[in-house]
């Protein structure tokens, strides 16, 4: 962002948001939810998934809420961030859907 | 069984049943990787279907962390029991050792992934609690 400096001196970060569709064959179950809490513990930034764009809105960084969204494979995972290192943990949390958390 | 981050809390599986508590252990190691240190016990002195205290202080031991300990128990016995083995830790280690109120594979498997990013142990044994909320 070419406003990072100002925005931190603020304390406040755009809302960045992407989708992506899941490929893995069984979805969000536990076992990719567990990658991407992982993932999004890796980030300061505040990040969010939801299955539409409107939300409702679900923190990507609990284990059991990200279990609970039961995301299924075919499914658009939407995301949501804000935080310094927002656009780097927006470009890990795609790559993790589109890779198929590693196991499409 | 060493632990690879000594930084994250530890996790202990104590189950009734030796096959569960090592199943449990074996999905945490398989989902949640090796970032966590983890101990599993289960069963009575004599091998049977049951709890042991010691058995329970083993496993807190090898799982020791600086950041402490959270147990995941599955019925009666195994709780009391790690109760009684939490009285029994040296004084500067018993405050760092919490038994949470969660099902004992989704909690250790939740408490796992939450440790392994870091998490103090407060926010863990919330974690795995949150199954019950």
């Amino acid at each position: 962002m070419h406003d990072a400096n100002a925005n931190r001196a603020a304390q406040t970060f755009a809302s960045l948001t992407a989708f992506a569709v899941l490929v893995n064959p069984v979805g969000l179950h536990a076992r990719p939810s567990v990658k991407l809490t992982q993932c999004a513990k890796g980030f300061t930034a505040k990040i969010e998934i939801a299955l539409a764009a409107d939300g409702p809105w679900t923190d990507a960084k609990s284990p059991v809420k990200v279990m609970r969204v039961k995301a299924p494979q075919g499914a658009t995972l939407h995301f949501r961030v804000a935080g310094p290192d927002g656009e780097a943990a927006l470009a890990a949390m795609l790559a993790l859907v589109h890779d198929g958390f590693g196991e499409a | 069984m060493s632990s690879l981050r000594p930084g994250n809390v530890g996790i202990v599986i104590v189950s009734h049943s030796p096959k569960i508590a090592e199943g449990a252990a074996d999905m945490v190691r398989q989902m949640v990787g090796d970032a966590v240190p983890l101990a599993w016990t289960g069963g009575d002195v004599d091998g049977g279907l049951g709890t042991n205290v010691a058995g329970i202080l083993e496993a807190i031991e090898t799982a020791w962390s600086p950041a402490g300990v959270a147990i995941l128990v599955d019925l009666g016995g195994a709780e009391t029991n790690s109760e009684m083995a939490v009285e029994m830790l040296p004084e500067d280690r018993r405050a760092r050792v919490l038994v949470c109120n969660a099902p004992v594979v989704e909690g250790a498997v939740i408490a796992a992934t939450e440790s392994s990013g870091g998490s103090p142990l407060a926010a863990v044994k919330r974690s795995a609690e949150e199954f019950y909320a």
